[in-house]
């Protein structure tokens, strides 16, 4: 088997340049890649184009970056959680594309998959559709949107082996599989690796041609940003 | 007396059917889920991945890595299943979603719905909106009849930024029940308890069709 073992986050996004394109996996703070986002603030690189379905919240997550003024622009579905993305959004200091979220992901999806392109209703009609071109199929109109990859995808999965098969668990995989796909070096991050033949092959959901570099987290906070229970 | 929305809720839980499964938007769409009743077998999608959504955890129960897309946690329910996000919206771009239930901050007579910017304040993003109504064949809006500066949210065309066009086939609000004419036009179906019809006619700005004697809803 190829090992792709790194040390730790630092190691694995050391050649990380400004100005890079990153994708980072994550659902609101749920599987969001919190290792490899606390070295790239570390680390304080700027310029990038960050491409996530939201952007953290003020003091964790991609919210982290934004403090720091790391990000250039967000391509992301929904921002509503963030002070600091309105402040410098409104400001003019960051750039900011809002892509319905089933296009995001067929974007990502398509990327991964060498698709360069392809039609969704989504859109059609809005201001999502402008400069786009429309095409009709069986009466019903479509965009054409294209598909999209990075020169560095950032994701976090719940177990995975040193050759970088990854395994998920609940809602934590999100966009974690397809943007692990859609990465020209992808980073994975988990939270236990093992070796080879540990995971059961029949149980891997992102097998491990996708991920270039693998390294065992630690110290997860997991954040939970509405806690609601049967009491509440 | 109009209804809270609690009761806007349990009004549109009375539309649904045994044996689909419903994506429910976030706000008084989720509290839908409260009012299914036992006898009702149906299956709550989450775009964020998961088909089965159960009750909310007990405290002991609560697991970071189970969210609704509302990101309040959640937890699955016997049949449960998970997958990524492509996956989620391919169910809901393929219609295999029978039923979308989602609020709105206006709705046009002929169906178009805006719900997801308010140009000069901010800008949160439209999320899974737009691929939902531009998918879907049922979808409820759930929403109060009037804003708050007291304007008609059921106009002739939509005065905010569109999420999708000529979708929305029904509207329950804290007034009134009121399907939308494939051709046009809000048709006036139930009224909540106590509202009379020129209340109703009073708060919506577009075409209002009232065709005889217009029942109360039953909740």
């Amino acid at each position: 088997m190829i090992n792709k073992e790194v040390k730790n986050a630092e190691e694995a996004i050391q050649d990380i340049p400004n100005g890079a394109t990153l994708m980072f996996g994550g659902f609101g703070l749920c599987g969001i890649p919190e290792n490899a986002i606390s070295a790239l603030v570390k680390k304080g690189i700027t310029g990038l184009t960050c491409i996530s379905n939201n952007a953290g919240v003020d003091d964790f997550g991609i919210g982290l970056m934004l403090k720091k003024h790391q990000v250039k622009k967000m391509i992301s579905s929904y921002v509503g959680e963030n002070a600091e993305f309105e402040r410098q959004l409104l400001s003019g200091e960051l750039a900011v594309d809002l892509i319905p979220q089933g296009t995001l992901a067929e974007r990502i999806r398509a990327g991964g998959a060498g698709i360069p392109a392809f039609f969704t209703p989504a859109g059609y009609g809005t201001e999502v559709a402008d400069g786009k071109e429309v095409r009709e199929f069986n009466g019903k109109h479509y965009l054409l949107e294209t598909g999209l990859t990075a020169d560095y995808a950032l994701v976090k999965a719940w177990r995975g082996d040193t050759s970088g098969n990854l395994i998920f668990k609940g809602t934590a995989r999100n966009f974690n599989p397809i943007m692990a796909a859609a990465g020209k070096i992808t980073i994975a991050e988990v939270e236990e690796l093992v070796a080879p033949g540990e995971l059961d092959p029949n149980m891997i959901h992102t097998p491990g041609i996708y991920v270039q570099r693998i390294f065992q987290g630690n110290n997860y906070e997991k954040r939970i940003e509405q806690r609601t229970t049967q009491l509440a | 007396m109009a209804l809270d929305k609690y009761g806007i809720a349990k009004r549109i839980a009375q539309e649904i059917e045994d044996g689909s499964y419903i994506n429910l938007g976030i706000g008084i769409p989720t509290l839908v889920a409260n009012f299914i009743p036992d006898h009702i077998s149906v299956v709550l999608q989450s775009e964020n991945g998961m088909l089965g959504i159960g009750p909310f955890p007990e405290e002991d129960q609560v697991d970071a890595d189970l969210i609704n897309a509302g990101k309040q946690t959640i937890t699955t329910s016997k049949g449960s299943s998970l997958f990524h996000s492509a996956e989620s919206f391919a169910m809901i771009r393929g219609g295999h979603v029978d039923l979308t239930i989602l609020g709105a901050m206006e709705v046009s007579e002929n169906g178009d719905i805006a719900n997801w910017k308010i140009p000069g304040k901010m800008v949160k993003g439209m999320g899974g909106a737009m691929d939902l109504v531009a998918s879907a064949d049922n979808i409820i809006v759930a929403m109060q009849h009037k804003s708050r500066s007291g304007d008609s949210k059921l106009l002739k065309e939509c005065s905010l930024p569109i999420t999708g066009l000529r979708c929305v086939t029904k509207i329950v609000t804290d007034l009134a029940v009121i399907k939308v004419l494939p051709e046009g036009g809000f048709e006036l179906v139930e009224r909540a308890p106590g509202v009379s019809e020129e209340e109703i006619i009073k708060a919506t700005a577009g075409r209002l069709i009232v065709k005889g004697n217009i029942p109360e809803m039953k909740i």
